[in-house]
C-alpha cells in the first residue's frame, strides 16, 4: 500500500525575483507502508526540501503530493500531519531547549495530548528501545556528548510513535560507531512496529545495509529509484549524482576487471567475504585460474 | 515564509547596483532632506517620478517592491486613518462622533506619500547594494570622524558582524520554528500568555545556537589574527565612475531646486 505518492512535483524557492532557485523538478515517487526508504543525494540536490512536503511543513509549487491518502493542499489534513510523520531534522539536537532529556523527549507526546502517566511510559519506552540507560531521563542535555544529544533529540520524535518516520542526515557529524547504532536501531524499530522509515543520506555504505529501495536526487531531479542492489550497482550514475558507491561495489566491478568476477553484486563487506569464499570453494584454491 | 523581506540584497546587475555605494548612500542623504523639505505638491511629484525612476533602473521588478514593502502599508494605512480622523480643523464630512476634517485629510495624505517615497528609496538602496559595500561606504562617509578619535574602523566591523549575522538568524529561526512544528507546536492559535509560553522551545534554542555561533566567529577571527586598532587592507576597492557624478549631480540639482523653491 502507498502510503506517500509524489506525482510531477516541482518546487520553487522565491519565484519570480533574482533568487529564484528550482529545487525540485518534475518528481515521481511513491513510498509504500512499511519500507525503509534511502534518499540519497549530494549537498543542495533538493533532499531536504522533498522531505519538507511529506508532513507538510512545504506546499508543491507544481504537481501533488499525497500522503497517507490525502493531498497534502488540503490544508485540514496537513496541519494534522505531525501527528502521524515524525521529522528529525538536521543536527537535531540544536532543537533541545529543555533542562532534563525527560522534559524534552515529553515534549512532542505532550503536544498530542497524552496524558501524563502515557507519556511517561511512552518516554521510557522509547529510550530503552534505543538503547539508551534510562538514568538519562534525569541528566541535563548541556552535559551529554554530541552523539548522545543526538540520540535524545531523535527519541523526541520517535516518543510520538510516528507511522512514517523522516530523519535528514542522522549520522552527519558523528563517528562511524554511533552512526551505524543509531541507524541499526531504527532499522529494529522499523522492523518491530511497522514503521516507514525515509533515510536521507549521502553515505551509500548506509543505504547499502538498511535500505530497501534507494532514490537518487541530482539538482533537483530524480536520477534514479528502485531496490537497492539495482541503484548501487549503476555506478556511473552515481557518480554523476555526485555519490560514491559503497566500498563493496566498487571491490566487485574491480574484481571483475581484473578477471576475477563474483557471481553477484555484493552490498557490503559481509558479503564480498562470503562471495569470495564460495568462489574458492567451487573453483578450487585459486579462483577463476586468475593469475595476479 | 516564501516572501522576499525588506532589506535584502538582489543581485540583478543593474546600473544601479554598479553604481558606487558611496554615491548611493549620499545620493539618499540628499533625497531625504529634498522630500522633507518640498511644500509644495509639484516639488514632491518631481521629487517622486525621479524616485520612480531610479526604481525601474534598478532591475528588479516593481512587484517585488510592493512585496516587501507590504507589511509596513498595513502599519501606514492604520496611521492615515488614525491621523484622518484625529486632526481637528474644517469638518468636511460627519459619521456620528467620527468627523474627517479637510486638514486632516491633507495634512495625513502628504505624510503618507512622503513616508512612501522615503520608504521606496530606501528599498532601493538595500534591493541594490550588499551589506558589505553598505559598511564599506559608511565607513569612508564617516573616516574624517577619526581625527576625533571616533573608532571609525571597529564601528564598521561591528556593524558589518551584526548585519553578517542576520540571515544567519532567519535561517536559525525558520530551522526552529519548522522544527518545533513538526512535533506539534502551534504559534498561531490560543491566548496570548499560552502563545508566549509557547515560544520557549523556540526562543532557547534559538539565542543559545546564535551565541554559540558569535563564539565560533570570534575564535575564528582571532585565529586569522584580527587585532582591534590594526591596520587593515581591502579586497575590493571603491572608485566613482561617470555614472556617480551624474547620479550626484541629479540629486543635488534636486536638493538646489526645492530649497529654491522654498526660499521665494
Ligand atoms: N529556505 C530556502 N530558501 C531558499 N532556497 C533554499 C531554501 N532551502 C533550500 N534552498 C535551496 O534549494 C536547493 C536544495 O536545497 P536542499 O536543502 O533541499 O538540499 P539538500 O539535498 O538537503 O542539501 P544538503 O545535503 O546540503 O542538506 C539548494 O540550492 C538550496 O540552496
Ligand atoms: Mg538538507
Amino acid at each position: 500500500m502507498p502510503c506517500i505518492e509524489v506525482e510531477e512535483l516541482t518546487h520553487v524557492y522565491y519565484p519570480g525575483t533574482p533568487l529564484e532557485i528550482v529545487a525540485l523538478r518534475d518528481i515521481e515517487l511513491t513510498v509504500y507502508d512499511g519500507e525503509f526508504i534511502a534518499l540519497a543525494g549530494s549537498a543542495g540536490s533538493g533532499k531536504s526540501t522533498l522531505v519538507q512536503h511529506f508532513n507538510g511543513l512545504l506546499l508543491p509549487t507544481a504537481g501533488c503530493v499525497k500522503v497517507l491518502g490525502r493531498a497534502i493542499s488540503d490544508k485540514q489534513h496537513r496541519q494534522q500531519l505531525w501527528r502521524q510523520v515524525g521529522l528529525v531534522f538536521q543536527f537535531p539536537e540544536r532543537q533541545i531547549f529543555s533542562n532534563t532529556v525527560f522534559e524534552d523527549i515529553a515534549f512532542g507526546p505532550r503536544n498530542l495530548g497524552w496524558d501524563s502517566t502515557t507519556v511517561s511510559k511512552q518516554v521510557k519506552d522509547t529510550v530503552a528501545l534505543v538503547g539508551l540507560p534510562e538514568e538519562i531521563l534525569s541528566a541535563d542535555p548541556r552535559t551529554l556528548s554530541g552523539g548522545m544529544l543526538r540520540r535524545v533529540a531523535i527519541c523526541g520524535v520517535l516518543a510520538m510513535r510516528p507511522r512514517i518516520l523522516i530523519m535528514d542526515e542522522p549520522g552527519a557529524g558523528l563517528e562511524p560507531a554511533t552512526r551505524q547504532l543509531i541507524l541499526a536501531n531504527i532499522k529494529e524499530i522499523q522492523a518491530q512496529h511497522g514503521m516507514t522509515v525515509i533515510l536521507i543520506t549521502h553515505h551509500l555504505e548506509d543505504a547499502a545495509v538498511f535500505a530497501e529501495r534507494v532514490a537518487v536526487l541530482h539538482q533537483g531531479v530524480l536520477l534514479s529509484i528502485g531496490p537497492t542492489r539495482e541503484v548501487l550497482s549503476q555506478t556511473e550514475l552515481l557518480h554523476r549524482a555526485g555519490l560514491k558507491a559503497p566500498f563493496a561495489v566498487e571491490l566487485a566491478q574491480r574484481l571483475s576487471q581484473e578477471g576475477i568476477p563474483l557471481p553477484s553484486l555484493p552490498q557490503s563487506i559481509e558479503d564480498v567475504a562470503q562471495l569470495l569464499q564460495q568462489l574458492l570453494q567451487t573453483n578450487g584454491a585459486r579462483p577463476g585460474g586468475a593469475s595476479l | 515564509m516564501n516572501n522576499i523581506s525588506m532589506g535584502q540584497y538582489l543581485p540583478a546587475g543593474s546600473p544601479v547596483h554598479r553604481l558606487d555605494p558611496r554615491s548611493k548612500l549620499i545620493c539618499i542623504a540628499l533625497l531625504v532632506p529634498a522630500v522633507l523639505m518640498t511644500s509644495n505638491p509639484l516639488g514632491l511629484t518631481l521629487v517622486s517620478l525621479w524616485t520612480l525612476l531610479v526604481v525601474l533602473l534598478s532591475g528588479i521588478k516593481p512587484g517585488l517592491y510592493w512585496q516587501s514593502l507590504k507589511p509596513l502599508w498595513v502599519l501606514l494605512l492604520i496611521s492615515f486613518v488614525l491621523q484622518v480622523f484625529f486632526t481637528p480643523g474644517n469638518a468636511l464630512l460627519t459619521l456620528g462622533f467620527i468627523k474627517i476634517s479637510r486638514e486632516g485629510l491633507l495634512y495625513s495624505g502628504w505624510l503618507l506619500w512622503r513616508i512612501s517615497v522615503l520608504l521606496l528609496a530606501a528599498s532601493v538602496l538595500t534591493f541594490t547594494t550588499t551589506p558589505l559595500q553598505l559598511t564599506m561606504a559608511l565607513e569612508w562617509l564617516l573616516s574624517p570622524l577619526r581625527r576625533m578619535r571616533v573608532p571609525v574602523q571597529e564601528l564598521a566591523m561591528m556593524i558589518n558582524l551584526a548585519l553578517r549575522f542576520v540571515p544567519t538568524l532567519f535561517d536559525e529561526a525558520r530551522m526552529l520554528l519548522l522544527a518545533q512544528r513538526s512535533r506539534g507546536t502551534d504559534f498561531n492559535s490560543g491566548s496570548i500568555k499560552e502563545r508566549v509560553s509557547r515560544l520557549t522551545p523556540f526562543m532557547v534554542p534559538l539565542l543559545t545556537n546564535i551565541f554559540s555561533r558569535a563564539d565560533e566567529l570570534a575564535l575564528a577571527m582571532e585565529i586569522r589574527c584580527y587585532r582591534v586598532g590594526a591596520a587593515r587592507s581591502r579586497l575590493h576597492v571603491m572608485r566613482f565612475r561617470p555614472a556617480d557624478y551624474a547620479a550626484l549631480f541629479l540629486n543635488t540639482a534636486i536638493l538646489a531646486a526645492v530649497i529654491t523653491a522654498k526660499a521665494l
